[in-house]
């Protein structure tokens, strides 16, 4: 069926396997950079960073260090951290508030609107020097939805909401567990580097296979915490059912039954007896705004979104929101924020935060053992030369629905990479081979 | 007698190489039942645990089951176990009385994986130090790290 070098995609065989030099060579991510992180749709920031005018967020998407920020009117709007002088980057701060970014260097100025306000010793340029067409430069194109935003280099790309197909169902589940149906970003945030490719982290953000195996203290955790856990029904590995699901574009998600817990709105014996009247507070305003099946959608659901090509929502213990890029074929940078209901009361937010540090992070009880298995897989990876390819094939030959534990959702990113690597999306020429 | 920075210094060495050399269970001896131990995130080190996702924030029911985490063959981060050495320094009373004394020290944590994974930690200590009987016990453990991001320390999977 396909012909790419990179994935032998043969459903008719029951075959689906990748390439492993697609994870070693800095030449592959070269092209990824140029064909994928360049047209795709790639998340910046959540809208509740930005409050009141004049605020901003540095930060480095696609390799480009960008400015995140309100203007003066309220406009959000996404520059190129770069003077348009000399280049150097203008704002080097993390984050605050400023009426105006100064580059240092030579000492222009540009207002929160981007605008180029001053340019000392100005009587010395010619008379062809239009101040006016020199402001802060923006990205070509800044989107969002529900209050995620997102940037394109590419200024001919799809509306936002269009690349997001089905993706657009998973965001709203999320933003559903709002009654304002606003959702803010917690303040605290997760940056660390895992010596692995960045595809790696797609595939184990909704991985369920490995679960049992590299997740067994966790689970242990959970257990001896008084989590009722059945034995998993027949075929399934797990002890809650839940299924893999493509949604366009690459876009995947692994929806589950949850047995794990939720802040909004699952009590499990780790959130202490206190907290159950509160949760059924939590619980009773959900059915009240949404009907007894959307709030049992919401509450009772956990899910793994991959929003292609690297951004993860995931909704299980918390909500956290994950995005990475590579820095070289076998490096990631890694960076992952909470997210909770704006109206969430002090103990609801407490609870929330508590009850994403037992899995999430990076001293959760899950998180470094990922990080150990994706350097592990790196590692192995040095033999790309003997042993060629890597095997996706798990539930291939199942007609109708495929479970989380399968890699339908998998393959969904993949075949989507591949379209892209080999120029079926876009115009640029085919991959040299 | 107001706790001593003698007394404190010899406390911290003694927790430093217990928990060098792996030895948990010795280590959750010198816990108050209620102590807390916290990491809070690199770029909020002031921020609340309530209201700021941290790196780490255990009550003791919590560090109990790290401990029980890290001894197991499962804790894949941790096993085979890293290698670690602290050391310790710029050791500062910031109060003290006779039952108590909150105490904040610089440390650096040097950890060894295989192939020359070799990762530094730098940051302080801020603990906050109990007398029950003749012995200091730590009631409270916080530890800020210096790196403005976690970046290539990867994660916090032993206790820093």
């Amino acid at each position: 069926m396909s012909t790419s070098p990179y994935v032998i995609d043969e459903p008719e065989r029951l075959t689906f396997r990748v390439n492993r030099r697609t994870l070693v060579d800095e030449q592959v991510l070269a092209e990824e950079r140029r064909r994928i992180f360049d047209t795709c749709w790639i998340y910046v920031g959540h809208d509740s960073e930005l409050r009141a005018p004049g605020d901003f967020r540095t930060r480095t998407v696609c390799g480009r260090p960008l400015i995140f920020s309100k203007g003066s009117n309220g406009e959000v709007r996404v520059f190129l951290n770069s003077c348009r002088h000399r280049a150097a980057t203008v704002c080097r701060e993390s984050e605050g508030n400023a009426k105006r970014h100064v580059c240092f260097y030579h000492g222009w100025v540009y207002d929160a609107d981007g605008n180029l306000a001053i340019v000392p010793g100005k009587e010395s340029y010619p008379p062809n020097f239009d101040q006016a067409k020199f402001g802060l430069q923006q990205v070509p194109r800044a989107e969002q939805y529900r209050d995620f935003w997102f940037v394109n280099f590419d200024p001919n790309a799809m509306p936002l909401t269009d690349y997001l197909a089905g993706a657009k169902e998973y965001i709203d589940l999320v933003v559903d567990q709002s009654p304002s149906g606003k959702m803010e970003l917690i303040q605290g945030t997760q940056e660390y580097d895992i010596a692995a490719n960045w595809k790696l982290l797609v595939e184990n953000s909704f991985d369920d296979y490995h679960l049992l195996s590299t997740h067994a203290t966790w689970l242990k955790y959970l257990k001896d915490s008084g989590v009722e856990m059945q034995a998993p029904a027949a075929g399934h590995l797990l002890p809650a059912h839940g299924i893999g699901k493509e949604l366009g574009n690459g876009h995947a998600v692994i929806d589950n039954i949850n047995f794990r817990g939720r802040p909004v709105a699952r009590w499990i014996p780790l959130y202490g007896e206190a907290a159950k009247p509160e949760i059924d507070v939590i619980r009773a305003e959900l059915v009240a705004r949404l009907g007894e099946d959307r709030a049992a959608r919401v509450a009772d659901t956990n899910r793994n979104l991959v929003v292609f090509p690297n951004l993860v929502i995931n909704d299980g213990s918390a909500v956290t929101i994950r995005t990475f890029h590579p820095i070289a074929a076998d490096k990631m940078r890694v960076t992952a924020w909470a997210l909770g209901p704006q109206e969430e009361t002090e103990s609801a937010r407490a609870r929330r935060l508590d009850s994403f540090l037992t899995f999430y992070g990076p001293g959760g009880f899950a998180t470094p053992d990922d990080v150990e298995a994706l350097e592990c897989v790196q590692s192995g990876l040095r033999t790309w030369q003997e042993i060629q390819w890597s095997e996706l094939s798990r539930g291939i030959d199942k007609t109708g629905e495929q479970l989380n534990t399968d890699e339908l959702h998998l393959r969904a990113f993949w075949r989507q990479w591949d379209k892209h690597m080999m120029g079926a999306l876009d115009s640029l020429p085919k991959a040299a081979e | 007698m107001t706790i001593a920075r003698s007394e404190v210094e010899d406390f911290l060495y003694a927790e430093a190489a217990l928990l060098d050399e792996w030895r948990l269970d010795d280590w959750l001896g010198l816990l108050t039942p209620d102590c807390v131990y916290r990491v809070p995130p690199n770029d909020k080190p002031d921020g609340a645990a309530a209201n700021t996702l941290y790196i780490i924030s255990d009550d003791m029911e919590r560090i109990k089951a790290r401990i029980v985490r890290l001894k197991s063959r499962n804790a894949h981060a941790e096993y085979p176990h890293s290698r670690t050495r602290r050391l310790i320094t710029n050791v500062r009373i910031v109060a003290s009385d006779e039952v108590s004394a909150t105490v904040a020290a610089n440390f650096v944590i040097y950890r060894f994986r295989r192939e020359e994974k070799i990762r530094e930690y730098v940051g302080t200590y801020h603990f906050k130090l109990a007398r029950v009987g003749k012995d200091l016990k730590l009631a409270e453990r916080i530890v800020k790290l210096d790196a403005m991001e976690l970046a290539s320390l990867g994660s916090v999977s032993f206790i820093l």
